[in-house]
Formats: structure tokens, sequence, C-alpha cells
């Protein structure tokens, strides 16, 4: 069943960077898209340059406010310029927007204010910046804000389609985007829809999902358990909340064994989303990767990876202790 | 008791702002008199039934409220989501029963129900909530947080050619929060003239003075400094309040703040000036009744209100 399943899904290509940040691709989606949104104004607190949000200002500079290094008076603003009818995009880094969660909580969630906040440079993907710069607990925080929906897309090409529907989704919503050259993976027929995982690559021993950057490495890691001879399949989970609930139980029967890859801490962000999903629908075997309780360091992205343990060889690891953790095993 | 202009003066886009007040008119002054009195025995019957609540800083901006919601704001009930109407942001959100009251005075909402204070379904939460409350405009309770979202209603009315006003009222405790000077300095830099911030200058917070826990002076010089006009004035003289709103709304090209001097638990001896009453706090039977009656409260009003009896 499962080899008939990877005949009719056939694994997309890992087609190497792009050159392409999500970043970046994000800031050209919303300056592409912006025409169908005139209600669109986009926040920036000295750093569009990084965010993308810096195609947006050219493009429209009227409608993109500057609000300084001043994040906390940028998040709540956000709420009153929702209030009187706009349509605001906050854009920061995502360890600013942990600086500002208070300011999301009340003067947006709490106050039901349809704003999105994105939010770059997440996880040990920013690179040499360091720990400081790295957040490791966006997706586990803004995931425990009431109403909150949250989105983590893994290519330039599901950025782009992320972006319009978040501007399309009536509430709340927190993305990450990402700082460093991005591994394409989607062709032009994918599609993108909040609160659906997809099956990117089938298989029948044990389900990789994964979300943002960790996606291309799940590919990557089901590629080297299949020279194994084990059959990996792996999800794009590109909505962390709500979480695709559905999916996940389905998964969880048909493979028997799980295992989540997030730039994150292990603790409560797409690990701990798949985990209580689990443990309602279908319990099994999950094994986490993700940085282990510990904060990030200076590097490039793949050496990080390397080495704190979230590259596709770990990936392939932690599968393989997940399968040897099942019931009938 | 509602003198402000009839609905149909209210601004549409592109139109001049009317000012058809004279603000020294004796049965003016007289009505705003009354809704400050009304807002004050609202808020000890709603914290007496409440079981606790924060009387100090409610009693200290009733005066404000009531010229505001009087004579200011160019809104009424049947204009809270018209969107050219004036905006008022109760920053320090623990003076929510005071809100609650003037509303209720001016008929935003009816004053039976506005008693039912921190109850549970009861909309009149312990703290403002828009999805509640439509006209308390955005939710507070967290200190600074409602500047900044009065910040952002003033960018984007500006953005829209609308003339209406967003005016937010700031506790002096709340002046201590880095939010309110990022705000501040944001709000200059936009050159908001259409942002006018009241600050309930009571010189006490939770604890204790602000002097004592973090003092806040000069503050009209730290205020001027961030390129504000600033005004100071006594937050109990209905004039002044009028006059200082009056000048707040014809600054150009800067944002307006007006220190209020208030006395903290204003009206009531018993808490005048002292700290403890900031709240949280229980009020007894003999606190409430002794309360109203120095507001000048009947024997039969201080039962209608103790006693929720039909009027």
């Amino acid at each position: 069943m499962a080899k008939k399943a990877e005949a009719a899904a056939p694994a997309p290509a890992l087609i190497g960077t792009s050159g392409d940040s999500l970043r970046e691709a994000f800031g050209k989606a919303l300056a592409a898209c912006a025409n169908d949104f005139p209600k669109l104004v986009v926040l920036d607190a000295d750093i569009a340059g990084g965010t993308g949000a810096h195609h947006f200002r050219k493009a429209f500079p009227g409608s993109f406010l500057q609000f300084g290094i001043a994040e906390q008076n940028m998040m709540a603003a956000a709420g009153g310029l929702s209030a009187v009818g706009y349509l605001p995009v906050v854009t920061t880094f995502a360890v600013f927007c942990l600086r500002a969660i208070e300011q999301a909580r009340l003067s947006i969630a709490y106050a039901g204010r349809n704003v999105k906040i994105v939010a770059s440079h997440p996880g040990i993907d920013v690179g040499p910046d360091g720990g400081s710069a790295q957040a490791l607990e966006d997706l586990a925080a803004f995931r425990a804000i009431p109403g909150m929906t949250v989105i983590s897309p893994a290519d330039p090409a599901e950025m782009a389609l992320a972006t319009r529907a978040m501007l399309e989704f009536e509430g709340p919503v927190y993305m990450r985007t990402g700082r460093s050259p991005a591994k394409r993976i989607f062709g032009k027929d994918h599609t993108f829809e909040i609160g659906k995982g997809r099956i990117i690559r089938d298989g029948k021993d044990v389900t990789l999902i994964a979300c943002g950057v960790e996606v291309g490495r799940a590919l990557e890691a089901a590629a080297i358990l299949a020279d194994e001879d084990i059959s990996a399949r792996v999800v794009n989970m590109a909505t962390i909340k709500p979480i695709d609930e559905a999916l996940i139980a389905t998964c969880a029967r048909e493979t028997g064994a799980i295992v989540t890859a997030e730039d994150h801490n292990i603790y409560g962000g797409l690990g701990g989303a798949v985990a209580e999903a689990l443990a309602r629908a279908w319990p099994c075997p999950v094994e986490f990767v993700g940085l282990k309780d510990t904060f990030g360091a200076s590097g490039e992205p793949e050496e990080l990876a390397e080495h704190f343990a979230i590259s596709a060889p770990f990936i392939a690891e932690a599968a393989k202790r997940a399968i040897s953790r099942k019931a009938h095993a | 008791m509602n003198m402000k202009p009839a609905k149909a003066e209210i601004q549409t886009e592109g139109a001049q702002r009317v000012q058809p007040l004279n603000i020294s008119s004796p049965s003016l002054i007289e009505d705003i008199a009354a809704a400050a009195r009304f807002v004050r025995r609202h808020v000890i019957a709603s914290i007496y039934h409440a079981g606790s609540g924060h009387p100090g800083g409610a009693l200290s901006c009733a005066d404000i409220l009531a010229c505001l919601y009087g004579a200011e704001l160019n809104l009424w009930p049947d204009s809270i989501h018209d969107p050219h109407r004036d905006r008022f942001v109760l920053s320090k959100g623990h003076a929510a029963p005071a809100l609650y009251a003037v509303a209720a005075h001016y008929g935003f909402c009816d004053a039976k129900d506005a008693l039912n204070l921190r109850k549970l379904n009861s909309p009149y939460q312990g703290h403002p909530h828009v999805k509640d409350l439509p006209w308390a405009e955005t939710s507070t309770g967290s200190l600074g947080q409602g500047f900044s979202v009065a910040l952002g209603m003033a960018m984007g009315l500006k953005l829209q050619h609308s003339t209406a006003r967003v005016y937010a009222l700031l506790g002096d405790g709340e002046m201590q929060e880095g939010e309110v000077w990022e705000a501040a300095m944001c709000a200059a830099h936009h050159k908001l003239d259409n942002l006018c911030v009241l600050v309930d200058y009571n010189k006490m917070q939770s604890d204790d003075r602000n002097e004592n826990i973090m003092g806040l002076e000069p503050l009209a010089a730290k205020l001027r400094a961030f390129n504000w006009a600033v005004a100071e004035i006594d937050g109990h003289d209905i004039k002044a309040i009028l006059s200082g709103l009056h000048r707040a709304a014809a600054t150009f090209e800067k944002p307006a703040a007006l220190i209020c001097h208030t006395v903290k638990g204003k009206g009531v001896p018993y808490m005048e000036n002292l700290p403890q009453w900031h709240g949280s706090v229980k009020l007894t039977r003999q606190q409430a009744e002794d309360a109203l009656a120095a507001l000048d409260a009947t024997l039969w009003e201080i039962k209608e209100l103790l006693d929720g009896q039909k009027s």
C-alpha cells in the first residue's frame, strides 16, 4: 500500500537554495498582492530591510508606517489602526514579537483585532547574529494566546500563498518567515490553506511532521531513511494553530510512529501541538526534533543545524527511535 | 442632561469641526457637575456590590470623564459605530467603574445594569473589554497600552483625513511604563494633533505616593521635551478642564497633553489622599453609606443604589 502511495505522490524535488529567503519572499508577496487589500498598512520598527517589508515600502510608501525602535508601542498601535478600519501587518523580528507579546495579547487578540504579525529571524536559522537574536519560544508563546492563528510556511512559493491567505483570513495571525536562503520545495501547483497540513511525501513506517525550514530537512531525512529501506511519510504542517488534528490522527493510525521537527524549543511548539493532538486522538510513539531546551549560538545556519541536532540525519535517527518504540516492534 | 450639539451636527469627512459650546455657560457647568456627582455615587455603589474594585483613581477622574462625555466628545449612544466619531480610551483601565458610570449617565448603557460590576456573565468586567462593550473602544487593564492604541487610532484617522479626535486618559503611575514614552515619542514624531492625552495626576499609585515609588517630576517638562503641547490644570475644576480641552483641540502639528492635578478618592473624605484606597478594596455597608452621604446622596438614593430598588 505504501509503495502504491509513494508512486501516486512522488517526492517533491529539493531544488537547493534559491537565494530567496522566506522574509524576502514575504516582502515581495506582500507588495505584489497589496492592491487587493486597500486597507492594508504595514508597520515597521526600523528593520524593514531585514523583514522584507522594504519591498512594500518601496511600492506603497503612503501605507508604510514607521514606529522606530519601539515594538511595544507598534504592536498596540496596530490594534488602534485595526479599530479605525485598517488591516495592519506588524513586521519585526521574532524575538521582538516576544518583547511585545503582551501588547499582542491584550490590544490585538483580546480586543478581537484583525492584525497580522509577521516575524522574521526565527530560530537558529538566524545564524551569525547568535543566541540573543534566535527566537526559540515564539511558536509556543503565540500559540498560547486565545484565538491566535500561528503559521510557519516552508518555502518561498508557500510563503507567497500564505501571505495572501493570511490577509484574506479574518482574525489575528502570527506568521514566521525566515532569514537564511530557503530551500525551494514546492512548484507552481502548490496550494495553501490555513489549518491544513499536507502529506508531501508518502510512506508507511513513520511520519515526519515538520514546519518552516525543517520541512526541507525532513524530506532529506526521508531520502536517507529510504536508503535504509525505511518508508517515511513527510507532512508539511504549515499551520501550528489550529493544528490539523485529523491529518495527525490519520498519520498515526497509518504509520504508527511520529517525529516532529521544528527550528524551535522542543517544548510547546509544533511538537507540543502534535503531541496534544495525538494524546486525544491516537497515542503512539513520538520523537521531538528541535532545540533541547537550550539557547542558540553564532554560526552559519547549516552548521548550527548540525550542532543543535536538527539537521536531516538527526531527523532520520529520531525516526528510527520512534519506529523501535512501536508496540509490536 | 446632555448639552452637546444634536446628533445632526456630528462630523462627516471633510466637514469643519464645530465648537458650538459656550464653555462658561452656567447650565453646562452645572450639568457636568451633576454628571460627575452621578459618576462618583455610581462608582461607590458598583464597587460595594462587586466586593472589590479601585475607588481612589475612579473618583479622581470623575470630573474629567464628565467633561469629556458631557461636552467634548462627538459621541452619542447612536453613533458608537460612526467611523468619524471621536474616540475615548480609558488607558488607566482600573478606573473602569467611572467609565461605566459616565457611560450610564450619558445613555450608552443602563445605569442599573452597570452596577453589576466584576460579576460572571456581566459585560462590566474589572477592566473595560471592547468585545463586551463596544463603546469602550478598546480593551485596557495593562498600563501603557491604551495610549498606544489611541495613538494607532489617531494615526489611522489622520490617514483617512477624518476630523475625529482621539482622547486617552492615563494614570500618573502609568507614566512609569516604558511604552508610554515610546508612544509619546511616536505621537510627536507623526505630528498627531488629533490626539489628546489626559493625565489623572492624583500623585498616588497602588502602594504609595508616586514620589516614593518612582518620581515623575518634572512631568510637564518631560512631555514638552518630547515635543507635546502641555497644559497643567485643576482636574476638578470643570471650567478649567473644558478650557484645557478646547485649547488641546486647537494645537497644530503637536499632540496635546493635559496634566490634570487631582485628588485621589475625591469626594469621599475618608478616602481622599490615601493610597490604600487605590484598590482593589472591599467596601463595607457602612463605608458605602458614609461615602454616598458625603456625596450628597439622599437616604432614598443611598437605599436605591445599595439595595438595587427601582425608583
